[in-house]
């Protein structure tokens, strides 16, 4: 749970979004085997965690560089690798200002120790933001060293001195030296203040911008064993555990003694469990030679469950209550600018609707799971995970051993979306090889993973706008009925005060009511923007064609000629991209799409980046939606560091929002959930994937993430270009075809 | 009960349950953890094998049901000139996310060429869609498949 009225998670964004101090130093030593080893502290990044760094107010940073004699270079690559492409683009910065050849990178992943490396999280967009520069600088650093070492052995000034490909030139002279020839006189050398470390002209990047293939894709075609699934410990065991289906619900008795008596079974216990959704909860545990063996008893399981409170809840109560919530006013104030009751009263026109989005799974194709093995009283781990620090914090506390007795080996993560921020299957991993006393993997089946998610909050939005007799927006107001108790809102379930329009319209009135709810909730690729946005960018195209103007002109006019400064984005970026995708969109001639045929525009600021997209869809008389084509646009600032992996990204995240509207929807119906596999939560399909095709402004800003922002837009996208098509208009989803029919 | 198949050309016996599907077996017994578990219902193609070049679902198929078929995984179609073709066309176009699904759209992908050597949108569309890309990497399935064939990887579907 958050903080009360969504400003918290603004908050959150910011201290997120903090940009680390440039002070900063390096430690060098040695490095196994002989080498240069560079290992950089930042002060003011991640908590300050061993003595030491504590002293000093320090907390270290990310990455070890070792240089080999042989030149050879390793880079530990310290996040959490969930296809975002950062073990490949966190090395990449370090290698160009290292200035070494890239096929002489190595990179390693690193386990969980936050007190060599800072934050290990895959979350939030916000690799790039948080290491763009102080990785660069660690790179820098080490040239500097070993430029030095250079001019010392020839004596000749160190400016005289330049680098290319992992050798240092002297011009002069014309001698040269591999930087493993000279490592272990860097390595003697005093660390350089990395705050002066000189970076390159991004003119001559030789590696950051050139679209550089994963650094594992020869793994994973060939079959590799990667990921937390493959994970194989000598005498391991297999583990299924069979949850409550009703959130929140304990096991009153079940049949584990016949179930002991199975083929291939070690062991079936009860698991009391504690009520904290992210830690163990009630279950049954069942642990076999094979998974398939213990999938297989699971079959046999019979159990009779205290399904507790929230056996009452379902997704079409939920909108019950929230249509008789709505009737009245908002329980809790948001934002109110200027005065709204005026402002709908010289509105030339009013318009009124009502907006809903589903709960969502995060289908991560991994399903969740988790090898532990307890021994030498400590537990070893190795996780698939997003997140692993809080994990291991949970380990620790539900094992009652100490936080240092856990060992957290990241894997490779078969998706993340956000499911993996929450490390309940690592605790449940812990318990059962604890408890029977050998390695235990356990793997959750598809139907568990579906039906035990920290689900994408559904949302009910009730909102009226007003449009003066110059197609001007005067008056917004958003009743938002969302999920909490008291003052706390649900994990992801909040809205920010400062939500799209507000602070570009005079009057405005933003409440919130909050409903209790049993199930579990949590962020979701795009957290809040994936549910908003459509709300928001659909209204506004509403509004748009209610003033008679085009939707880009009327967005245009919203935003303003100016870039607000008391806002946290820049209009202007904003604008930028929505001009830049109608221009490539050739959205000026939209009037010529056949009819059933239509296109539809949406923007939006999150994670740091704007992004404006452009869907074309075509939908038959019979209701059914085929999405023609997708044009994106986006302002991530001045860089795009690797543009294959860039282009990847925008274009699953622009596709994973057209599957989530097409075909996804969690429903609760007597507390648990309805759906438990891919016929009935609907992954997108390649028959369904339209071209993306994705252009980039170029800003003069500093480079910020990728993985979330191209998000949001594309599902209003979508629904404003079905409404081109057929005049009607989506305001619940998942789209639903029979409302679409047309003649 | 024994049971003695071939795959990758190797013939193993492995000592189960007949009714065990080749999927597991493949990776709990044989250690061969390419082939993916996702869905174990034959919905998102990640445990995707060949038997005799028939691409198939092995979380579907019960060890006891494959005979003298011959198995290959994805560990094995780097052999075929053709698997080694579309490997290569998926690191050219750095196809992968996550990379979770993308041994069964190999799988796949390398089956519809057999018998389709220069296929169209619409075949690429019916030989693939039974393959879930969670992380979407859709439009570069479809190039890395037009790249194995020789073809052109631009997206024809819409100018
Ligand atoms: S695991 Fe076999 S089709 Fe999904
Ligand atoms: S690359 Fe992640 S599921 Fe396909």
């Amino acid at each position: 749970m958050t903080r009360f009225a969504g400003l918290s998670a603004a908050a959150a964004r910011r201290s997120d979004g903090a940009l680390p101090s440039r002070r900063a130093f390096l430690k060098t030593g040695a490095a196994v085997g002989g080498g240069l080893l560079l290992h950089a502290v930042l002060p003011g990044l991640a908590r300050a965690a061993s003595a030491e760094s504590e002293a000093q107010g320090a907390a270290m940073l990310n990455a070890f560089v070792s240089i080999a004699r042989d030149g050879s270079v390793t880079i530990v690559a310290k996040n959490p690798e969930i296809g975002q492409g950062v073990k490949t683009m966190l090395p990449m910065l370090i290698a160009e200002e290292l200035d070494v050849d890239w096929q002489d990178v190595r990179t390693a992943q690193a386990d969980l120790d936050t007190e060599k490396y800072g934050r290990q999280v895959a979350g939030g967009s916000m690799a790039t933001p948080l290491n763009w520069e102080p990785l660069r600088r660690v790179g820098a650093a080490g040239r500097q060293m070993l430029v030095a070492a250079a001019a010392q052995s020839w004596d000749v000034p160190a400016d005289e001195c330049s680098t290319a490909q992992g050798v240092v030139h002297h011009a002069k002279s014309g001698r040269k030296l591999g930087y493993g020839a000279l490592v272990e006189k860097a390595a003697a050398l005093p660390a350089p203040d990395l705050a002066s470390v000189r970076l390159k002209d991004p003119r001559d990047f030789k590696i950051i911008g050139q679209p550089l293939p994963g650094v594992d894709d020869p793994l994973v075609v060939a079959g590799k064993p990667l990921f937390g699934i493959d994970v194989a410990v000598p005498g391991m065991l297999y583990a299924v555990f069979q949850k409550c289906p009703v959130f929140g619900g304990k096991v009153a008795s079940a049949n584990t003694d016949a179930i002991k008596s199975l083929p291939g079974v070690r062991a079936a216990f009860v698991v009391e469990g504690g009520d904290n959704p992210q830690g163990l909860v009630g279950g049954v545990a069942i642990v076999a030679d094979s998974w398939w063996a213990a999938s297989s008893a699971r079959d046999k399981l019979q159990v009779t469950w205290n399904e507790g409170p929230t056996r009452t809840q379902s997704s079409a109560g939920f909108a019950s209550a929230a249509a008789a919530l709505a009737k009245s006013a908002p329980q809790h104030a948001l934002r109110r600018d200027g005065d709204p009751g005026a402002g709908f009263a010289r509105a030339a026109q009013v318009i009124e609707a009502s907006y809903t989005y589903p709960f969502l799974a995060h289908i991560d194709l991994e399903p969740q799971n988790c090898t532990a093995h307890v021994h030498d009283g400590k537990v070893e781990i190795w996780a698939p995970t997003q997140n692993p620090a809080p994990g291991a914090l949970l380990v620790a506390a539900t094992l009652g051993i100490s936080e240092s007795d856990v060992i957290v080996h990241m894997t490779r993560v078969g998706g993340g979306f956000g499911r993996r921020l929450r490390n309940d299957f690592m605790v449940e991993a812990a318990f059962i090889a604890k408890t029977v006393g050998a390695p235990v993997k356990l793997l959750w089946s598809r139907e568990d993973d579906v039906q035990h998610d920290f689900y994408r909050p559904a949302g009910f939005h009730f909102l009226k706008g007003g449009v003066d007799a110059d197609g001007k927006l005067v008056a917004l107001s958003d009743h938002f009925v969302t999920f909490g108790h008291g003052e706390r809102v649900a994990d992801a379930a909040g809205m920010d005060a400062s939500e799209f329009p507000a602070g570009l319209v005079a009057n405005l009135d933003y409440g919130l009511s909050l409903m209790p709810l049993g199930v579990p909730t949590g962020p979701l690729r795009a957290p809040g923007a994936n549910g908003i946005a459509f709300v928001f960018q659909s209204f506004l195209d509403e509004l748009a064609h209610a003033a008679g103007q085009d939707p880009v002109d009327f967005h245009l006019a919203v935003l303003g000629e100016k870039g607000d400064p008391g806002r946290d984005f820049d209009t202007s970026r904003l604008r930028g991209v929505i001009e830049l995708v109608a221009e490539k969109s050739g959205w000026a001639n939209r009037h010529k799409l056949p009819k059933g045929t239509g296109m539809g525009i949406a923007a939006y600021f999150c994670h740091l980046g704007y992004f404006a997209e452009v869907v074309q869809a075509t939908v038959a008389p019979s209701g059914a939606v085929k999405v023609d084509k997708v044009w994106v646009a986006g302002d991530v600032g001045s860089q795009i560091i690797n543009p294959s992996n860039a282009e990847n990204q925008v274009q699953g995240a622009a596709l994973d929002g057209i599957g989530a509207a097409l075909g996804q929807a969690i429903t609760i119906d007597k507390g648990r959930v309805v759906e438990a596999n891919f016929d009935t939560v609907k992954p997108l399909r390649m028959r369904q994937a339209p071209p993306v095709e994705v252009h980039f402004r170029i800003t003069d800003h500093r480079p910020t993430g990728l993985g979330e922002p191209a998000l949001p837009p594309v599902i209003p996208a979508l629904c404003n270009a079905l409404f081109a098509a057929t005049g009607k208009r989506v305001r619940s989803l998942p789209i639903n075809n029979a409302e679409l029919k047309w003649s | 009960m024994a049971f003695t198949i071939e795959v990758n050309g190797v013939e193993r016996t492995v000592d189960v349950d007949g009714e065990m599907p080749l999927l597991w077996v493949l990776r709990d017994v044989l250690d061969l953890k390419g082939s993916k578990y996702g869905c174990g219902a034959g919905l998102c193609g990640a445990c995707t094998v060949h038997l005799d070049g028939e691409p198939t679902r092995s979380c579907l198929t019960p060890i006891s049901r494959v005979g003298t078929a011959k198995v290959t995984t994805i560990e094995g179609i780097g052999e075929t000139l053709l698997g080694r073709r579309v490997q290569n066309a998926w690191l050219d176009v750095d196809v992968m996310q996550c990379g979770y699904c993308q041994a069964g759209q190999i799988m796949s992908a390398a089956a519809l060429l057999a018998k389709t050597p220069r296929p169209s949108d619409r075949n690429i569309d019916s030989a693939m869609t039974g393959n879930v890309c969670r992380c979407c990497t859709y439009p570069r399935i479809r190039a890395a498949i037009k790249k194995a064939a020789g073809l052109s990887t631009a997206d024809a579907r819409m100018p």
